[in-house]
């Protein structure tokens, strides 16, 4: 469906997203979040399924396939895997599930680490328009939004996640 | 004016100065390392950025260090590397600088990392370069003649920061051989460039270039007066040739005067670090209690070397 206005709470998504992944508690799973939004997300649901295990935190910019074209990005950040990778459950996190090319990335990152037991993916929001076959395990919104269009998770200055759309 | 190293975009494309290089892109370049020292620490310490790029190690001056480390940092970055040992093979036979790149452009090079006894001789290929459309080989200064270490330079800036968190208010000294030392030139620009407020240049009159005072540094024949309150104590090799070119009387007069002994650093700030772009002469420029001392950062800038050879090699291959 199209995006209405207002955007649908990226808070509220944040708790249907935490209850579609509760299942997989039994599994002992962590949590990694994609910068930006990815990062915020992952921090949501570790509080809201009372994780003990610190969050890891995931940059793909070493790993991208768009290297060639566009160069290394300006603002690289550090990424931090504060557990052992080896034989966990993961669930990678990212806001926006569009072309799949992010979480290809991502993925190859994580096996930098070790061999994780699965990897599954939790995203708010799902665009379409795969280049790759990725597909989301958990997802709470499916959008349909113009190739100039896109959708960007923000932190506002108390903390709370939003959803802009930005038109190119 | 055209600035060699930035392509029409204003993005960094060769390095091969810390002269007239944006404080912009030197903190991007140490904000990227920042990001490379978590890879170096991984089990797998490599990432597939450069992944069938090929970099050349072009040496025409022997340094068995730096060579090391650009290539430890080409290879975390999934380059292939290629070490030319350029004395011993073209050059030799009477081969030109730039018949010898544009031999290697031919077998598909990616990057160029240059040392050279020559000042300018690294932007004499990368003007080459531009003259003949190769604008997708990139060009990494690793040390020209008296002119320029770029990479030494901001793996400094790299140490700096990491220990001193901001550059805004400190006051940093440079001492000994500074009219032969690339590194202090090197030095002396970024430090300036990121904003610190009082740069020092200690050493006896025959080793300080003339004019230092026109990079705005503050210049001391006076080890203990300059070493005052400093934050930042960054050491150089003395070169055993100065000793014979009259430039010194002898090694133990120099060191009576310039070498750092735990006495003269205690009249820096006690939490002062001390650095060295290696190798060091022990008893020459510096006392083993000092160089295997607490306030000593000496091992940590050569991993941080590392990084930042890997930041500068992946953003101008980038570009």
């Amino acid at each position: 469906m199209l995006p209405t206005d207002p955007l649908p709470d990226a808070e509220a998504q944040c708790r249907q997203l935490a209850e579609l992944i509760r299942p997989l508690l039994p599994n002992d799973p962590v949590l990694v979040g994609i910068y930006s939004g990815g990062a915020w997300i992952a921090e949501r649901l570790g509080e809201l399924l009372g994780l003990d295990q610190e969050i890891g935190l995931i940059d793909v910019s070493f790993y991208r396939d768009d290297f060639a074209e566009k160069g290394l990005h300006p603002q690289v950040k550090p990424t931090l895997i504060p557990f052992e990778i080896e034989g966990r459950h993961i669930v990678l996190v990212d806001d926006v599930l569009y072309t799949g090319r992010t979480t290809r990335a991502a993925i190859n990152e994580l096996f930098d680490y070790g061999r994780p037991a699965s990897v599954s993916l939790a995203v708010l929001a799902d665009r379409g328009g795969r280049e790759l076959p990725v597909a989301a395990t958990w997802q709470v919104w499916a959008v349909e939004l113009a190739p100039e269009q896109s959708l960007v998770l923000e932190k506002q200055e108390q903390g709370q996640l939003a959803w802009r759309l930005e038109n190119a | 004016m055209h600035n060699p190293q930035l392509n029409a975009n204003g993005e960094l494309t060769h390095l091969l100065s810390t002269e007239g290089l944006p404080r912009a892109i030197m903190t991007q370049i140490l904000d990227t390392a920042a990001s490379f020292m978590e890879v170096s620490a991984r089990e797998v310490k490599k990432v597939p950025l450069l992944r069938g790029k090929s970099v050349f190690n072009l040496f025409f001056e022997n340094s068995t260090r730096t060579r090391t480390t650009f290539e430890i940092a080409a290879k975390r970055l999934s380059a292939d590397v290629i070490n030319l040992d350029i004395g011993r093979s073209s050059t030799a036979k009477g081969e030109t600088l730039l018949d010898t790149i544009d031999n290697l452009c031919a077998m598909h090079a990616n990057l160029f990392v240059v040392r050279h006894a020559s000042s300018g001789a690294p932007y004499l290929i990368a003007e080459h370069l531009r003259r003949i459309g190769r604008d997708d080989i990139h060009v990494v200064n690793a040390g020209d003649g008296r002119h320029a270490h770029p990479t030494q330079g901001l793996l400094d800036m790299y140490t700096i920061r990491h220990y001193k968190q901001d550059f805004s208010n400190l006051r940093v000294a440079i001492v000994g051989d500074i009219l032969h030392s690339r590194v202090a030139r090197s030095d002396i620009h970024a430090l300036t460039t990121l904003g610190v407020p009082e740069v020092r240049a200690i050493g006896p009159e025959t080793l300080l270039p003339k004019h230092l005072d026109k990079l705005g540094v503050h210049v001391f024949h006076d080890m203990a007066e300059g070493l005052r309150d400093c934050d930042v104590v960054i050491m150089l090799r003395l070169q055993n040739e100065r000793m014979n070119g009259a430039l010194l009387p002898s090694a133990g007069e120099y060191f009576r005067h310039y070498g750092l002994t735990p006495q003269k650093l205690a009249l820096a700030k006690p939490d002062a670090i001390v650095m060295h772009p290696g190798p060091m002469n022990r008893g020459v420029e510096i006392h083993s209690a000092v160089a295997d001392g607490p306030q000593a950062v000496i091992l940590p800038q050569v991993t941080f070397g590392i990084a930042v050879r890997m930041a500068v090699m992946s953003i101008v291959a980038g570009n």
